[in-house]
């Protein structure tokens, strides 16, 4: 087919789009004008002067470097964490038999059932007692592994050639090497879409966080800048500026990821 | 006998048939494997099980049964255990006023969410399917943009949205709505915030599906004469209800948990008007320090949700078409 011209339906999709975006473009907007403007009436949807002021405040009012640090180590220990439980699981459910296989893969899907409140109270009463609230260790602990990531890992090992293990064997390698040089290699496409969903996931984390965390410089991103909004006396102009900060990095893993993610989870989800 | 020879190939593939089709297989790794590999081996699957096991063990279902334990009992104010008091937490719950009102706000508030959330995304995947000139990605990121945004973030810009005086949204209608603290809007304004949350998932999975649906199937329909609803109901609908029965069993699921934006944008508020039971159980654990209470109403949300899911389950038997 021949690349069709920009018609009517190309601008009917660009206008829906830029609807539903609107809320983060308003944002946006909204973060880069003065003060004054924002609270004028009529309300305005763009920024006649646009200024920084607001980064500048945001950034000044909250520790909003150490929200972003503090996020980023959970979200990458969490990920790291759960792509490696979820393929060491799914591998034994691949490529061994044993005793309690099926019910050991049942039990695991299970979890997916339990709500999380109704582990939540238990979970936090638990991290209460071990002193480990305020801490990474138990921003971390509860989502050290996932049902969806050893489904989504099975999903992908059994795409995978039985031939090639066995090749592998045969010249000597050993589980651990054929794990780490074959199976995880050519298993990329599925361990980033789990990788990306993670990540994004657990930045948006908002309930165990605003249990756990009490200091300011344990608070993770999404609880820093609603804190933004209940303390007074600030101004919108700021909280939309903070709330831009932290969604470009969840924004742009989310569009370089997208097509990935969606596609291994899709796997992963419909077609068991 | 026969197990001795078969021992060594434990390690292989579990379903390979084919291993006495190779004989080649066979006598290589029985003279390599010397004698402690065999139990070695038959305790390699447990120990690559083994991180994973932990965490579920000791965060999913060591914690399900301390709630459930607790749900039977009563603490003192740091969660440590008193006595037992066997049902005595599910009569108070249910013998308080406020209850009533908690559970139909939750049964009002899941459909308030699922239904635009699913006929949206249909419609626009839908109208992405078909390839939109030149702007395709761009407009398919647009649409799936809202789900990589947390619930916390998002209950901040519709705050403002909402704003009775500075807030857009009154501007644009002319009206003069106090949408958050009016209980005749509250639960909407909430909703809405949850559909926007949800719709961008519900577009890329439904989006995913139709592309799934073979052109073929589509284009001898539109030759038998199927006009465009029949073609929905009748060739559309069935072949990406498996799609389709993934997104609605997860939205179900997600809605009843919704809790972020209720903080930030209500508080349950105005009165109990938008206080789910979601936020009923963070109130009684973590305001309130009546744990044994909140893990007895964590039960009952979980016994919903299980009566929800195997409804839907028994739906998916009849309606839903696996090719």
């Amino acid at each position: 087919m021949r690349n069709p011209k920009f018609n009517l339906k190309s601008v009917i999709g660009l206008l829906l789009g830029l609807m539903i975006i609107f809320p983060v473009l308003y944002a946006l907007s909204i973060s880069l004008m003065p003060e004054s403007f924002i609270a004028s009436y009529p309300p305005k949807v763009f920024p006649a002067n646009p200024t920084l002021d607001n980064y500048v405040s945001a950034f000044r009012t909250a520790p909003i470097t150490r929200f972003v640090l503090n996020s980023t180590v959970m979200a990458l220990s969490i990920m790291s964490a759960q792509v490696l439980t979820s393929s060491l699981a799914a591998y034994a459910f691949v490529y061994f038999s044993f005793r309690g296989k099926k019910f050991i893969f049942l039990a695991i899907l299970a979890t997916m059932m339990i709500p999380g409140e109704a582990i939540i109270i238990s979970n936090y009463l638990s991290v209460a007692s071990a002193q480990l609230l305020d801490s990474f260790l138990g921003l971390f602990l509860p989502y050290g592994a996932s049902a969806m990531g050893v489904f989504l890992m099975r999903q992908q090992f059994l795409t995978v050639p039985k031939e090639f293990k066995e090749a592998a064997i045969m010249d000597g390698c050993t589980d651990r090497r054929y794990f780490w040089t074959i199976l995880m290699p050519v298993s990329m496409p599925a361990v980033s879409a789990l990788a990306i969903y993670c990540f994004i996931t657990t930045w948006n984390q908002y309930l165990w966080p605003l249990l756990i965390t009490n200091s300011a410089t344990m608070r993770t991103v999404q609880i820093g800048i609603s804190m933004l909004s209940f303390a007074d006396g600030l101004s919108y102009g700021t909280i939309m500026a903070g709330f831009v900060a932290i969604l470009v990095p969840s924004i742009l893993i989310f569009i370089v990821g997208q097509k990935r993610m969606i596609g291994g989870m899709m796997a992963g989800s419909v077609k068991s | 006998m026969q197990k001795v020879i078969q021992r060594p190939l434990e390690g292989a593939p579990v379903g390979s048939r084919k291993q006495e089709a190779k004989p080649k297989v066979i006598h290589r790794p029985l003279e390599v494997a010397p004698v402690g590999s065999r139990k070695q081996n038959r305790l390699a699957p447990y120990l690559f099980l083994l991180p994973a096991l932990f965490f579920f063990l000791s965060f999913y279902y060591a914690p399900f049964l301390r709630t459930i334990f607790t749900s039977f009992a009563v603490t003192d104010a740091t969660g440590n255990f008193k006595k037992m008091v066997g049902l005595k937490n599910f009569i108070m719950i249910f013998s308080r006023k406020d209850f009533p009102v908690i559970l139909l706000n939750t049964l009002k508030f899941v459909p308030m969410i699922v239904i635009p959330a699913l006929v949206l995304g249909l419609a626009l995947a839908m109208f992405a399917n078909r390839k939109i000139p030149r702007v395709s990605r761009l407009v398919e990121t647009m649409f799936s943009l809202p789900m990589a945004i947390a619930s916390a973030s998002a209950a901040l810009v519709w705050g403002l949205i909402y704003n009775p005086v500075i807030g857009i949204a009154n501007y644009a209608l002319q009206t003069n709505i106090n949408w958050l603290a009016d209980a005749n809007f509250a639960m909407f304004s909430v909703a809405l915030v949850t559909v926007w949350l949800q719709l961008g998932a519900n577009f890329i999975f439904l989006l995913t599906g139709l592309r799934g649906v073979p052109e073929d199937i589509m284009e001898s329909a539109m030759i038998d004469g199927a006009n465009g609803w029949r073609k929905f109901f009748h060739i559309t609908l069935p072949m990406i209800s498996p799609t389709l029965f993934f997104v609605i069993f997860w939205n179900i699921m997600s809605s009843f948990q919704a809790f972020g934006q209720i903080r930030i944008l209500t508080q349950g508020g105005p009165g109990i008007a938008t206080r789910v039971l979601v936020y009923d159980i963070y109130l009684e654990a973590f305001m309130n320090y009546r744990f044994g209470s909140a893990c007895a109403e964590s039960l009952i949300l979980f016994a919903m949700m299980l009566t929800i899911a195997l409804i839907q389950f028994r739906f998916e038997r009849k309606g839903v078409h696996y090719a």
